[in-house]
């Protein structure tokens, strides 16, 4: 068991999500950087999909109650406790007692941490993440919540010692044009694409809100709501975009101009308030 | 049409609910295994399936799209449904017009309200059918029947005298927005919606009616409640409503 002696600014338990009930209302949630929480699972030996904490800007103190393996990954923290070791990208040992404290990510904003067995709360829906749009799924870490640990029987060795820590990518976010690009007028994906937009202070794990050039509508009028995708470029009538993370509503009903990539979501999740971010368009495949 | 959704999605241009609802259902009989999601809403079905080879799921979703255009009114699955269901009360036009009788989708009605202790209070026949008792008691039943002209008995014989259909999910889980309600109650939301409107809070707003499916915020006008559980997270499916459910209020 891992008890949760500070959460830093906001800190949730995440899988890789909720799928399959889109249809019924339910945002598909899981990791933001799914591919850093695969990581730190893969490092302690877990199957990729267990839960680990998702913590946001660091600085999250949790103390373990019984030895255990743990990994972290994404966004880079200075890492003190008492573990031997400790790091990012490294399967470490934390003693019986012992502390994983964060500090302040060097870059990025999510940090990844993997338990070995995995993080064991009941999962509702199929997964024990916490969904911030629609309240399913175990509530936000706070001080004093005790996370369950995973039976580490049955699992892969730990094979790994380093995983070399890739720097920040450019902030660059690819996209392919569409659903309802035709919704906007000529040249508007060139105004998207043109200068960068600023992060905005409301982004969450709903999605990135930005502020900068607005691409102008062809087309007036609200679109008939319409399931939306992880990634997708959303611009509602302010004309500002937002980019949707997991936690966005299944359905919407401002057109999509764009949709990222998959590849650059963990670039779009590990975006901070007040970055810089471009677009650019991928050829149609 | 199909219009490209990112890399893994594909969004189905229908045009017409009902178009959306036998889609859903045709893909629920004919299902890649790569697909992950199938949202159908008022003129698109979005199907999201990561790892799917994509011209050849495009082409499986033409020819179910064509099918599911080209169907007549009550092709298969129901005979005895009878009930006309109002689909031109939803947005877009169909080629159909009224008095279609609706296809239920095999499938829809797998729900039993015995199991995993959901869906008390509810009862459910047949193919995607669900009667939802309520006790018209609500908050704003008054002012609705003023607005409207009419007395508090005939809001709730008119609340209860059509059979609804669900068109589509959002909001929260399991918010399902029934169309087909009587156009003497399609009235405006609330000015100032309340700040907790409680689970099982049976509501009108424009075109619509709903139950609230657990406790939130919310601007529709309260015109009873059900104690039918119709959000169970320990129930699979969750919901008995899904896109295409027929419902049907009564009083308890």
């Amino acid at each position: 068991m891992i008890e949760v002696l500070a959460p830093g600014p906001y800190a949730t338990v995440q899988d890789l999500g909720r799928h399959g009930y889109a249809h019924l209302g339910v945002p598909s949630s899981g990791a933001a950087d799914a591919g850093s929480l695969r990581l730190a699972n893969r490092l302690v030996g877990n199957p990729e999909r267990l839960a680990g904490v998702e913590v946001t800007f660091g600085l999250a103190r949790l103390r373990f109650l019984e030895g255990a393996w743990v990994a972290l990954a994404g966004a880079p923290c200075p890492v003190s406790g008492g573990a031997s070791g400790a790091g990012m990208g490294v399967p470490f040992w934390v003693p019986k007692g012992a502390e994983v404290r964060l500090g302040t990510p060097e870059w990025g904003l999510r940090t990844y941490l993997a338990v070995r067995g995995g993080v064991a709360v009941e999962p509702v829906l199929g997964s024990r993440s916490t969904d911030s749009l629609s309240g399913l799924g175990p509530p936000p870490l706070r001080a004093g919540t005790i996370l369950p640990v995973g039976p580490a029987a049955g699992l892969a060795g730990i094979a790994v010692d380093l995983a070399p820590l890739a720097g920040p990518r450019p902030a660059v976010l690819r996209v392919l044009p569409g659903p309802r690009d035709d919704w906007f007028a000529s040249g508007a994906l060139e105004t998207l694409c043109a200068a960068p937009y600023a992060v905005s202070q409301d982004s969450n794990r709903v999605g990135v809100r930005l502020r900068g050039a607005e691409p102008a509508r062809a087309r007036e009028g609200e679109l008939p709501s319409e399931g939306m995708v992880t990634g997708a470029v959303q611009v509602p009538p302010s004309g500002q975009p937002i980019v949707f993370l997991s936690d966005h509503p299944p359905t919407g009903g401002y057109p999509v101009i764009a949709v990222v990539a998959d590849a650059d979501l963990p670039v779009a999740a590990q975006l901070r308030p007040g970055d810089e971010v471009r677009f650019k368009v991928l050829p149609h495949v | 049409m199909i219009r490209r959704a990112g890399e893994h999605g594909l969004l189905v241009e229908t045009g017409a609910l009902e178009v959306s609802h036998r889609l859903d259902a045709a893909l629920r009989d004919e299902r890649p295994p790569e697909v992950l999601e199938v949202v159908p809403g008022p003129e698109t079905v979005l199907v999201v399936a990561p790892g799917a080879d994509q011209a050849r799921l495009r082409e499986l979703l033409e020819r179910l799209a064509a099918r599911c255009r080209d169907a007549p009114p009550g092709g298969h699955g129901e005979s005895g449904g009878g009930a006309g269901l109002p689909y031109e009360g939803g947005p877009g036009e169909s080629g159909g017009g009224s008095g279609l009788t609706y296809e239920g989708g095999p499938g829809a009605g797998s729900y039993k309200p015995g199991e995993s202790g959901g869906g008390s209070g509810s009862t459910y026949e047949g193919a995607g059918r669900v009667t939802v008792p309520v006790t018209y008691d609500g908050a704003d039943l008054e002012s609705v029947a003023e607005a409207a002209g009419i007395s508090v008995d005939e809001v709730v014989a008119r609340h209860t005298g059509r059979e609804l259909v669900v068109g589509w999910l959002g909001f929260a889980p399991g918010f399902a927005y029934l169309i087909g309600l009587d156009p003497v109650l399609h009235m405006p939301r609330l000015a100032t919606p309340r700040t907790s409107v409680p689970a099982g809070s049976v509501a009108i707003a424009g075109p619509y009616s709903a139950v609230y499916p657990t406790a939130s915020p919310g601007g529709w006008r309260l015109l009873g409640r059900t104690d039918a559980r119709v959000w169970d997270v320990s129930a699979e499916p969750p919901t008995p409503f899904r896109p295409g459910t027929r419902v049907r209020f009564e009083v308890a």
